[in-house]
């Protein structure tokens, strides 16, 4: 395998063959990948039977903590979601030309991290199968949801959010398939040709498509800082201590997008790697997603330090006591933890070789994932663990059963995730493309660099 | 009469530019320009003449549309069963501002992928005549409607604006 820049400037022919290599048959590498993936998954699903047949006590669910590590697993996949809309909508209309290289893979990640956030409920709920409930449905009895209740709109939240996402993500998609349809034969041809809807990129098609794609970037930009701060009214709205606080909502966006990104490095950089995309996804785009993390790290912080000083500003009794317990009792260790991920760790990140360096840029989005999946640990079970009166405080243990269903969930979210680079065009095409300089028969004055963006 | 059709196939942006300016000062105004991506400069010269997309019609009755539905489903259904709950009136506005936002955007969202698939005439079953598969790598078309007996003066204005290739 060839690896770094070619040494010509890129055209538009080699982004259409740079993508095209990814979508033919894998190798042996990918399909022992997959195979783990797979046994992980099923082992998840063998978890979830279990607990469907034996009870909700197989998950460990019992006072206080009645919301564990299902209800943290699902905060942490929504949040890992928000990335993904961010570099695919906010960005688009920042017109960051940086962002075309990884909006694609960004996106992917986005629609199936929501999918496997959509199960916890479902999977916490316990008799899954009464889930429609939550929905608003005539029926002969006139029972409608309580439209007051914040797991009410979490569901319209959410729904809306995948829909939004999946939106968006086929719109992007209907070009680039179009132009793999053009450059393949036989069956793989006919299935891109049902998908790509017969797009020929004609001017009346453009002209709605690009309307089309910044009204929906122009709806997902609120969409994207309303669904998380709506899930952070899911605890601000009680009264547990440590949960109701105004801070929630521009808390959890930050974390959210904080978490999002170091995903977006964790699946950017192997792809980089193995389908040799040096030319695309440069050190500037990783310098850029860095300092990203660096900056909503920082703003995560200050959220930290401001949900201590308001608890012991408050003066009240419980929201101390609260603190006092998460930072020195049974969950102290994880709360160390989580400022040790979130705080301490991307410091590094303003080092700009350690930006550039995609093993540091590596240890740190790991970590960060797992000081951000802690962040909603403690907010939920040391918060639940320890309220109003002693006689309700209480530790959680968890179980082999709810274990391997949140193990299982990250085999869901990568066997998506691998399954869809090989087999959809992850780099997007239209937009690499529209970024490189247009060709021209007569150079103009100045470098000319295409419109659009 | 049935009209002919002139495909000029381009490689650079500046050659398709000069051959729709000069169909159009020619007085060949019904013509298709196929592009591997959105190109600016082409747009505005095609677009000047031509009315707005219509999609944010779409986007927008959709958005009211969301919102009138948030909180009629909301109001109405809080009215079918007068429940106090947490110490609110049945119809407590606030919290059905968060439907009502969510429904805006769902609505409104669907409705622009309506409008790209509407407008943009998606899915065509059939492929056009004049489309050619290197349209979605690094060519540029135009295509031409004018009568048969003007076929050839479309002809020898795309050679002449620079046209690699033209079909009739």
């Amino acid at each position: 395998m060839s690896v770094g820049l070619p040494d010509r400037p890129v055209t538009w022919a080699d982004v259409n063959k740079d993508v095209e290599r990814t979508v033919s048959m894998p190798g042996n590498l990918y399909f022992g990948w997959m195979c783990i993936v797979a046994l992980t998954l099923f082992a998840g699903i063998v978890a979830w039977t279990y607990q469907i047949y034996t009870g909700m006590g197989a998950a460990g669910k019992r006072t206080p903590q009645m919301w564990a590590m299902y209800i943290t697993t699902f905060v942490f996949w929504i949040g890992i979601g928000h990335a993904g809309t961010l570099i695919s909508a906010v960005l688009y209309l920042f017109r960051a030309k940086w962002r075309t290289s990884i909006y694609r893979a960004a996106e992917a990640m986005t629609v199936f991290a929501v999918m496997t956030a959509g199960l916890f409920p479902l999977i916490h709920a316990g008799r899954m199968w009464f889930a429609y409930w939550l929905t608003p449905y005539p029926n002969q009895r006139y029972l409608w949801p309580n439209f007051k209740s914040p797991l009410v709109w979490d569901v319209f939240a959410i729904s809306t959010y995948l829909t939004i996402s999946v939106v968006f993500f086929i719109v992007g998609l209907i070009p680039d398939v179009a132009a793999l349809r053009d450059r393949s034969t036989g069956v793989k041809k006919k299935i891109f040709a049902v998908i790509a809807m017969g797009w020929e990129g004609s001017d009346v098609q453009w002209k709605h498509y690009r309307r089309g794609y910044g009204l929906l970037a122009a709806l997902a930009t609120p969409l994207v800082l309303s669904v998380h701060s709506v899930v952070s009214f899911d605890f601000a709205m009680a009264l547990v201590p440590g949960w109701h606080s105004t801070l929630f909502a521009p808390f959890f966006v930050d974390g959210a997008i904080f978490s999002g990104f170091a995903m977006v490095l964790i699946l950017v950089l192997p792809m980089r790697y193995y389908f040799n995309w040096y030319p695309y996804i440069t050190d500037k785009h990783l310098d850029a997603m860095a300092k990203l993390i660096l900056v909503t790290s920082l703003v995560l912080t200050y959220f930290y330090t401001c949900e201590v000083f308001t608890a012991w500003y408050s003066g009240d009794h419980f929201e101390r006591a609260s603190v006092f317990a998460k930072a020195t009792k049974q969950y102290a260790w994880a709360y160390w933890l989580m400022y040790f991920c979130n705080s301490v760790v991307p410091l590094v990140l303003f080092s700009k070789k350690a930006r550039i360096n995609t093993v540091v840029l590596y240890i740190v989005s790991i970590l960060v994932l797992i000081g951000m999946w802690f962040e909603r640990f403690n907010i939920i079970v040391p918060g639940l663990g320890h309220d109003f009166y002693p006689y309700t405080w209480g530790t959680y243990y968890p179980t082999i059963t709810d274990s391997t269903i949140i193990v299982g969930s990250f085999a869901w979210f990568f066997i998506l995730f691998l399954g869809f680079i090989r087999v959809m065009p992850s780099l997007s095409i239209v937009e690499v493309k529209e970024v490189l300089p247009h060709p021209l028969k007569h150079a103009v004055h100045g470098a000319h660099h295409g419109g659009g963006h | 009469m049935a009209l002919a059709s002139v495909l000029g196939i381009f490689a650079h942006v500046d050659t398709t530019l000069q051959a729709i300016r000069e169909l159009r000062a020619k007085g060949f105004a019904d013509l298709t320009v196929y592009t591997p991506v959105p190109v600016e400069e082409i747009e505005e010269e095609i677009e000047h003449v031509r009315p707005l997309s219509k999609v944010r019609l779409f986007t927008v009755v959709g958005g009211v549309t969301g919102t009138a539905t948030g909180f009629f489903l909301t109001i109405w259904s809080s009215l079918k069963w007068g429940l106090v709950t947490g110490g609110k009136d049945p119809v407590s506005i606030p919290p059905f501002v968060i439907i009502g936002f969510e429904l805006t955007i769902l609505f409104g969202g669907l409705a622009t992928l309506l409008a790209v698939f509407l407008l943009g005439r998606l899915p065509r079953i059939r492929q056009s005549a004049t489309y050619d598969p290197r349209f979605t790598l690094d060519r540029f078309g135009v295509a031409v409607a004018c009568p048969p007996d003007r076929a050839q003066t479309v002809s020898a204005l795309l050679s002449a604006a620079g046209a690699e290739e033209v079909r009739r």
